[in-house]
């Protein structure tokens, strides 16, 4: 859909000169552009490309490695829910049913409000907690068919809408680039590729 | 039961409400150890102290991370080190509560390991999908950069260096170090070929390079804090220190613990009250995971075995990255192998074609048996797709392919076809599990793959 705003223009930059090379800010850019439209759109893919000097192929050869990056917008919630061994033998198969009877949509289907989409992934790192779930990369542990529910009402609401931010935005505090920046690896990489 | 015990070495400020924070930190000792090494230590001290520690690499492959340090070649500069936090093997969870609750300890030993290694530049590689741990560290990073623990001359000494806060977008195989570093180059996240891209020679950019896991790093202030004899007198002496461990599955509570490495026993963490405190409702053990995804499955009589590297290594698994997965005598082993398989089909990265078309027919042919559809001839061909990913279908696997993805594919299907092979014949010729075991998917026919 659209370009980057001038503002993640801004942050784009600071990213990329604490890189050495400028491809290596890539996949950061590319979350940059799935946050502000909550997917990642093909006219910013033409703009990062712009950025890092890159063919626009270049950038969708390597978005499109990644599950993290959708191509097409998705549910304002995605909701991913783990069914790697330790939730499958807990009931991780039990909660997908119920998750895609509650929403109306199968796996990988998004609701037609646009709310909520479904997936079920691979192991999440909550194994201890299973059956586990993320909403937009948050957790939520040892998830019955209850809670849920009580979930989906809670996301319906806007209750949640401080805990959870809208699809695509993933922490919510940026490192800084500050005076004390070394710059130290970039400047002798630069010596090496200078020879 | 009485378990060995010993001192919290990198979990002492999980309980701590503000342990994660640069003040909590300091307060409770924190930083004392880079103020140390960066006044009183050469780089050469340093590297000795976890050289001494004899503390194995905690990412899965169990590589002692002094002498890894030691494979930089002399005077070649830019040199990076490079943090694999892209914990994404099943069963694993230990550098995500790292990352979130002691964030500050993470880059301390980051810092102390790039003086040791006099690195130009370090880059901190979370998964994407930690959403929490990359808020936690970007804070962190900011706060030590503004109170001078990272950056220009840290500390008041004349040692500079940076610390790079990235992540991925959802692609386990970036957990192998030649493909993480693909990843942190902007490219898709294949694995390069060793020889020549060991990364201490051949790494980031082409330069070289030390790939450590966060456990591994967030070890180092104790380390150097308290010297390498004192971690090395922890644990047994063939697995040193204090270690992590995740244990789930059919346990009464699941829970990640901090064990003195080398003694603790698998029965320990499985019964002990301070631990998971037995197997959910009074059951047994059917069999069990010591290692991850990746790893051969244990049995009943692995139980008193002690979670040792070499004694793990000689019985035909692994430790792996510390994920312990627990199987009841319910559990279905058809299901339980088909979906272990299937995550290798799903994030095989398709650059070798034994581990993108083997791993793909393992699946195929596994589901069908869950469906109701498995023929006769199903198990030989299991085999027979396992012996061309992997000859010998033995352990350690041997490869075809250029990295371990594909051969750890194989693993699940050894374990479980050869101890449980009737209940895969019997769900060829009945379409369902033996009697006593409990389908997954009770209410849910297998339509995801």
């Amino acid at each position: 859909m659209s370009r980057l705003t001038d503002e993640r223009v801004v942050t784009a930059k600071e990213i990329i000169a604490r890189f050495p090379r400028k491809k290596s800010a890539l996949i950061p850019l590319l979350h940059l552009a799935q946050e502000q439209d909550g997917y990642v759109a093909q006219d910013a893919m033409v703009h990062i490309a712009e950025l890092l000097d890159l063919a626009p192929a270049e950038v969708y050869g390597t978005a499109s490695f990644y599950e993290m990056f959708k191509f097409h917008p998705v549910g304002k919630y995605c909701i991913n829910i783990c069914t790697n061994i330790s939730c499958q033998l807990v009931g991780a198969w039990n909660l997908l049913h119920h998750a895609e009877e509650r929403l109306g949509i199968k796996s990988g289907g998004t609701t037609e409000d646009g709310l909520f989409t479904i997936e079920d992934v691979e192991c999440i790192a909550a194994c201890t907690e299973a059956p586990a779930l993320q909403v937009n990369y948050r957790y939520r542990y040892k998830v019955t068919p209850e809670s849920f529910d009580a979930l989906i009402t809670e996301l319906e609401s806007g209750k949640l809408s401080g805990e959870v931010p809208p699809h695509g935005t993933l922490a919510a505090v940026r490192q800084a680039t500050t005076e004390a920046w070394s710059n130290r690896g970039v400047e002798e990489q630069a010596q090496v590729d200078a020879r | 039961m009485s378990v060995p015990t010993g001192p919290k070495v990198i979990t002492s400020r999980f309980e701590l409400a503000d342990g994660h924070t640069y003040a909590g930190y300091v307060r409770t000792g924190g930083y004392v150890s880079l103020r140390k090494a960066v006044s009183s230590m050469t780089p050469q001290q340093v590297h000795d102290e976890v050289k001494a520690a004899e503390i194995q690499g905690r990412g899965g492959a169990g590589f002692p991370a002094g002498t890894k340090w030691g494979f930089l070649p002399a005077g070649v500069h830019p040199r990076y080190l490079v943090i694999n936090g892209d914990e994404s093997e099943p069963g694993t969870y230990k550098d995500r509560l790292l990352m979130e609750r002691d964030p500050h300890q993470l880059i301390e030993g980051i810092v102390i390991a790039c003086y040791a290694l006099n690195a130009s530049q370090a880059f901190l590689y979370v998964r994407g999908e930690m959403a929490h741990a990359q808020e936690r560290l970007a804070q962190a990073l900011n706060d030590a950069y503004a109170n001078n623990m990272v950056g220009k001359n840290i500390c008041g000494s004349s040692f500079s260096v940076d610390v790079t806060l990235t992540w991925g977008a959802g692609a386990y195989i970036v957990g192998e170090e030649t493909a993480l570093i693909e990843s942190l180059e902007g490219e898709r996240g294949m694995p390069r070929l060793k020889p020549p891209f060991f990364p201490a020679v051949k790494g980031l950019y082409m330069q070289p390079t030390i790939v450590n896991n966060v456990e591994t790093l967030a070890n180092v202030p104790y380390i150097v804090g308290k010297g390498g004899s004192d971690f090395k007198s922890i644990g047994a002496p063939t697995s040193t220190g204090m270690r992590m461990f995740a244990v789930s599955g059919h346990v009464n509570k699941p829970g990640v613990f901090e064990v003195p490495n080398g003694v603790t026993t698998f029965r320990m963490l499985f019964e002990a009250p301070e631990y998971c405190g037995g197997i959910r409702n009074g059951g047994s053990i059917k069999a069990f995971i010591p290692g991850g995804a990746s790893a051969m499955w244990f049995f009943p009589e692995h139980l008193d075995m002690a979670l040792d590297k070499p004694t793990v290594d000689k019985a035909g698994s692994m430790l792996g990255s510390g994920a312990i997965v627990a199987m009841d005598q319910t559990t279905d082993m058809v299901a339980a192998c088909w979906r272990i398989v299937r995550f290798f089909a799903r994030e095989s990265c398709g650059k070798c074609t034994p581990c993108r078309e083997g791993t793909t027919w393992l699946e195929r042919v596994l589901k069908r048996m869950l469906d109701g559809h498995g023929r006769a001839e199903d198990i030989d061909l299991l085999f027979e797709v396992s012996e061309s990913i992997s000859p010998g279908i033995a352990w350690p696997p041997r490869q075809t392919t250029i990295c371990p993805l594909g051969p750890s594919a194989v693993s699940p299907i050894a374990s479980a076809v050869r101890r449980f092979r009737h209940e895969f014949e019997h769900y060829i010729e009945h379409g369902r599990p033996i009697d006593g075991v409990e389908s997954p998917f009770a209410t849910h026919l297998v339509s995801h793959s």
